[in-house]
């Protein structure tokens, strides 16, 4: 094969890996979407607040230092203990949980049947809110995420593609970054495990009748705030795993929470009501906008990204206004 | 509602009103919250616990006590205006704005104010031509300085020539990231080395594409003008790539503990430019583990002193309390007004003898400003990340640009913004 | 007692249909107007002016036009940044090319340059609503940001890209650069914000207001009782873009004074002037102010309380502010969905029958 193709090859492939990393935190917004019609602007928040969270437990840091020793003059920072990952993990995941109680309790219960613009706004407080909360329980210093996971090219992968370019050509062979592929992995079992969730168990057949007609749901016996409490735990479970993931790469800090702003054209090309369209969503963003960064981009100075993946969902959705995968608006007068 | 926030506002405004007097008020407009804090909290600490040093260990400068003014900020250009309109009535001799967009705010703010600005090796490069910004500095150098250092230090690197090599610089997509492509470009005519660019836009999570070109071109050299996430984030990536990081420069801002612990081992032998020589192991920290710390009087936890970030702070505040001894010693001593500041940063000069005294021997180059120059002494040096000691270690000497090809750049961008404000330069006889 | 409606008749159809139809009310709305055209500006200092007044104005211009498109006509937008960044470089190329022109003309030309990009980007508006609607205008915000700070033709190639509004004036007081006194930055947006609020109250009830109001209701219904959906969506766009460009313009002359893309104009204004025409009151003219004044005012009041008066840490006082900002809008939010412009009617209807409740 020539080395041109190759490129192009290895571009797909890691586009390929960046969409599933933008899928996983589409994922949280699509869950919450499709159980209550609330479009969670403080899904990117939350992956900061759980990741914070989940980092926060495993160097063993006290919550809200900052403040007690504001209000007690004390000068206390760290318990003085570290804690394994997956202990931190399940911590962070309780954490989430009783999040999501909260959340249930104090805020979604009194907005039942409100409008979505309503509900949006509502989740826009949240976020403010848990900026400052997050922020003023662990400090807003950057954090160093360390799960053990590998990092950087994978030398085998490499190995590998170099022998598929032609003889004597000056090829390195593909690049591939292991962490990515561990978050591709990872993303596919949470699918795997949400799809099998809703279809084989009472409480995710309620969840889908929830989605389905809240106004059913309810005359048959099904309890919404209930539903709701575990629709949100999912999302903050799912937070989680992209807060951590995403943290890997940059270190747990406040950028953490911008995220989200690339989850949006994901939302839209795959549609906001389907988990599967989150993940095809997300690949076909992520290879668009790393090939036309790649091909397109130096011809007109770079740092295309942010708006193409945007301009890409634009397009198709005038030809398909609710996303591949989403379902057909029917409107009646 | 309106008229009662209005009437609740008109009554705060009035209590806090009524500024501390008889002090040398200094506003800190820092940004110790929002997404840049990993940097704005050393930088915050380290300025701070100088000045409470000050006060502690000499009861002040001249005997008059320091006021530091805190203002969050959170890097919001917007808040930073605030700040400044809140404290500039409160007698505040001189403005440290602490981010581009602020910088750019207040030059003509403080100007038809008449209050001094010192944008610390950030902000509008060409702001060190005293004779148009007359009340602009912007010690200890500029970022075209920055980009001629670099290129310096390859070309020491590659034994004196770049001929034909390939120089890849990826930035951030704003003011402060293009600052450094005109320079690369004329510096890259007279050496002969070809230059990429690459932009990476705010807030620069996702660099992929940047790095896979990077990996196929295969560069000599890669820079960096990187802010925020966008720096740990660059640093991995090259670390991913197994890009050989001791080929990997980022200039000052790109080049702090935040950005490199992070990513850990990976990022053993990344470089930065910088303009003081990082660590702790000077007299003063002695003094401030003494005076400050021990006395919890520590504006952080302690954690971060001898940081780069701290360490600018400190420089900053080095460089702020010696204008005001000067502006004293000017004045015939006690409180000074931010015109003898002004007057005084323009006359600023630390040797090497007053560093030692300082408590900071070898810390910073001398340098002497004059009404022309307000950038001196535009000197920086490489330093190398350790990430098995955690630390960073001077690799060069401070070495000087190539004013052969900065100054006329300066020159033309400021003769272009007193054309555009109807500024006539003064001249500095 | 405070509403005091007996012997107050209309005799005219004109009494009939004006915008205070109570006395009281009318009374009050001089008053105001007085208050913020004579005494304010006799009064105010450059922290008022530069910090508090003139950024409520201009983002009160902004929430309007936003509340024109998402409140009367249903479109919701979060393009908002980058039409204010149209706006902006519209202005800072009109100033620098045509330096003999009236700053005040340049304000509304920007205005004008932004309708025909708003309109533009309207188009796909009649192919996708609701929610997929907003994320679509993010296309519309990213790429005119992008597109500021890589072409050197918007930004004159100045070396960094950033814009700086060279000093015009009125009447020969100056009213952008940097000497301007406070009362005239005020009074210049105020100008604006009087003129642009009263022609959006008489556009609203009249024949376009009432199709964007069909439109918004229910489109299809809209479109079988004989309103044309692309024309009246795309002067909605135009209309609302036209407010926001003036906003962008206003913001960039007579606030900042200089201004670069990615930071003035980022993402996160276009939020903003959202959650405010929400805060306020969709529909609602009075909701633009009110929810201008809660998202600017308050965290300068929530600052200023914290960190000045109490002396708190500044650090922690920010994340109080955050906390206090969101619980805010959740416990508004729960008490009166339909925001601060819905509380001070029903306050208005209590006050009209107060002391007796029947």
């Amino acid at each position: 094969m020539g080395v041109g193709l190759l490129n192009t090859i290895e571009v797909i492939l890691n586009g390929l890996m960046t969409g599933v990393m933008y899928s996983l935190v589409a994922l949280g917004f699509v869950l919450i979407f499709k159980a209550s019609g609330i479009f969670n602007y403080a899904q990117g928040v939350m992956s900061l607040f759980a990741a914070l969270t989940l980092v926060g437990f495993q160097s063993g840091q006290i919550p809200f230092a900052e403040l007690i020793n504001a209000v007690f003059g004390t000068d206390v920072h760290h318990f003085g203990f570290t804690m394994p990952a997956i202990l931190a993990t399940l911590c962070a995941l309780a954490v989430m949980v009783l999040f999501a109680i909260i959340v249930e309790r104090l805020i979604l219960k009194h907005l039942v049947n409100q409008e979505p613009i309503i509900l949006f706004m509502a989740t826009i407080g949240l976020a403010y809110f848990l900026e400052g909360f997050g922020d003023m329980m662990w400090g807003s210093d950057i954090k160093t995420m360390d799960l053990g996971l590998p990092q950087g090219g994978s030398f085998w992968f490499e190995d590998v593609t170099k022998t598929w370019a032609a003889e004597g050509s000056d090829y390195w062979g593909m690049y591939v970054d292991v962490l990515d592929v561990i978050a591709a992995s990872v993303a596919i079992c949470l699918v795997i495990a949400l799809t099998l969730f809703s279809q084989y168990t009472k409480t995710g057949r309620a969840l889908r009748a929830v989605a389905d007609d809240h106004q059913a749901a309810l005359s048959v016996g099904i309890s919404l705030r209930y539903i709701w409490v575990v629709t949100w735990a999912i999302a903050g479970l799912v937070a989680l795993v992209a807060g951590s993931m995403w943290g890997a790469k940059s270190g747990v800090q406040f950028s953490l929470s911008l995220i989200a702003l690339k989850a949006l054209p994901v939302l839209m090309l795959g549609g906001f009501t389907s988990i599967p369209g989150a993940i095809v969503g997300g690949m076909m963003i992520g290879v668009g906008e790393k090939l036309f960064e790649f091909y397109v981009g130096p011809m007109v100075g770079g740092a295309t990204e942010n708006w193409f993946a945007y301009v890409l969902a634009l397009v198709f959705l005038v030809f398909r206004p609710q996303g591949l995968f989403g379902d057909k608006i029917i409107e009646r007068v | 509602m309106r008229l009662s926030t209005i009437a609740a506002m008109a009554a705060t405004a009035m209590m806090t009103a009524g500024p501390a007097l008889a002090d040398l008020t200094i506003p800190l407009l820092s940004y110790r919250t929002g997404a840049y804090a990993p940097s704005g909290i050393p930088y915050a600490d380290g300025f701070t616990d100088y000045m409470t040093l000050l006060n502690e260990r000499d009861g002040g400068i001249g005997g008059v006590p320091v006021n530091v003014l805190e203002c969050e900020t959170g890097y919001n250009t917007q808040k930073g205006v605030e700040c400044y309109e809140a404290t500039k009535g409160d007698g505040s001799l001189i403005y440290i704005p602490q981010s581009t967009g602020i910088t750019y705010q207040l030059i003509p703010k403080a100007t038809a104010d008449e209050i001094p600005v010192h944008s610390v090796a950030y902000g509008r490069t060409s702001a060190v031509n005293g004779k148009v910004f007359p009340w602009v500095f912007i010690n200890p150098g500029t970022y075209w300085d920055a980009a001629s250092i670099m290129i310096k230090y390859a070309l020491e690197q590659e034994g004196g020539s770049l001929e034909g090599k390939k120089i890849a610089l990826v930035y951030h997509n704003s003011a402060y990231g293009k600052e450094p492509i005109r320079t690369l470009q004329e510096l890259g005519k007279k050496h002969g080395y070809e230059l990429t660019e690459l932009a990476v836009d705010h807030p620069g999570q996702e660099q992929k594409s940047q790095w896979l070109q990077i990996r196929r071109e295969r560069p000599d050299y890669v820079f960096m003008w990187g802010w925020g996430v966008m720096n740990q984030v660059a640093i991995q990536e090259a670390a991913n790539i197994r890009f050989p990081m001791e080929k990997f420069m980022g200039v000052w801002w790109s080049g702090s503990e935040g950005d490199v612990v992070p990513v850990g081992d990976g990022a053993d032998g990344y470089k930065s430019v910088t303009w003081h020589a990082p660590g702790k192991d000077f007299p003063v920290f002695d003094d401030i583990q003494k005076h400050v710390v021990d006395a919890g009087k520590a504006a952080g936890d302690g954690s971060k002193i001898g940081e780069v970030g701290y360490d600018r702070g400190l420089y900053t505040a080095v460089l702020v309390a010696e204008a005001i001894r000067i502006a004293q010693e000017a004045t015939g001593g006690g409180e000074i007004t931010p015109a003898d500041m002004r007057d005084a940063y323009e006359a600023l000069g630390i040797t090497d003898e007053r560093w030692t005294e300082l408590g900071l021997p070898g810390f910073a180059p001398a340098f002497q400003n004059s009404c022309e120059d307000h950038g001196a002494p535009h000197m920086g040096a490489m330093q190398q990340w350790d990430a098995k000691a955690k630390k960073w270690t001077l690799v060069s000497d401070f070495m000087e640009p190539d004013y052969d090809v900065v100054n006329p750049l300066i020159e033309e961008d400021s003769m272009a913004f007193a054309a555009e404000n109807n500024i006539t330069p003064r001249t500095c006889e | 007692m405070l509403y005091r409606e007996a012997g107050d008749f209309k005799t005219t159809y004109a009494d009939d249909a004006q915008t205070f139809p109570i006395a009281f009310d009318r009374w009050r709305y001089y008053a105001i107007l007085i208050v913020a055209a004579v005494i304010i500006p006799l009064v105010i200092d450059s922290y008022w002016a530069k910090s508090i007044m003139v950024p409520f104005l201009v983002f009160s211009i902004a929430a309007m036009g936003l509340n024109i498109l998402t409140g009367y006509c249903g479109q919701v937008s979060l393009g908002t940044g980058g039409f204010m960044a149209v706006g902006a470089y519209a202005s800072y190329k009109l100033m620098t090319a045509f330096p003999e022109l009236n700053i005040f003309f340049v304000v509304l030309l920007s205005g004008g340059v932004t309708a025909l990009v708003g309109a533009a980007f309207g188009l796909p508006s009649l192919r996708i609503k609701g929610f997929y609607l907003a994320v679509a205008t993010l296309a519309a915000q990213f790429f005119l940001v992008w597109l500021f700070n890589k072409v050197p033709w918007f930004f004159n190639y100045s070396a960094t890209g950033q814009i700086t509004a060279p000093e015009r004036t009125v009447f020969g007081i100056a009213v952008t650069g940097p000497s301007v006194p406070a009362y005239a930055s005020y009074l210049f947006c105020l100008a604006f914000v009087v003129l642009l609020a009263w022609l959006m109250r008489n556009l609203t009830r009249g024949k376009v207001g009432r199709q964007w109001m069909a439109i918004r209701d229910m489109d299809i219904a809209a479109e079988i009782i004989g309103v044309h959906p692309l024309k009246t969506k795309l002067i909605a766009f135009a209309v609302s873009s036209f407010y926001v460009g003036v906003a962008g313009a206003l913001f960039f002359s007579v606030y900042l004074g200089a201004a670069e893309p990615t930071e003035a104009f980022g993402i996160q204004q276009s939020f903003l002037v959202l959650f405010m025409i929400i805060i306020g009151g969709l529909g609602s003219i009075f909701g633009c102010f009110a929810g201008a004044a809660f998202m600017i005012m308050l965290p300068v009041l929530l600052k200023n309380v914290m960190a000045g008066a109490l002396g708190w840490d500044t650090t922690l006082a920010t994340h109080f502010e955050f906390i206090i900002v969101g619980g805010l809008i959740i416990v508004f939010l729960i008490l009166e969905p339909h925001g601060l412009a819905q509380l001070a009617r029903l306050m208005k209807e209590k006050l009209r029958l107060w002391p007796f409740p029947h």
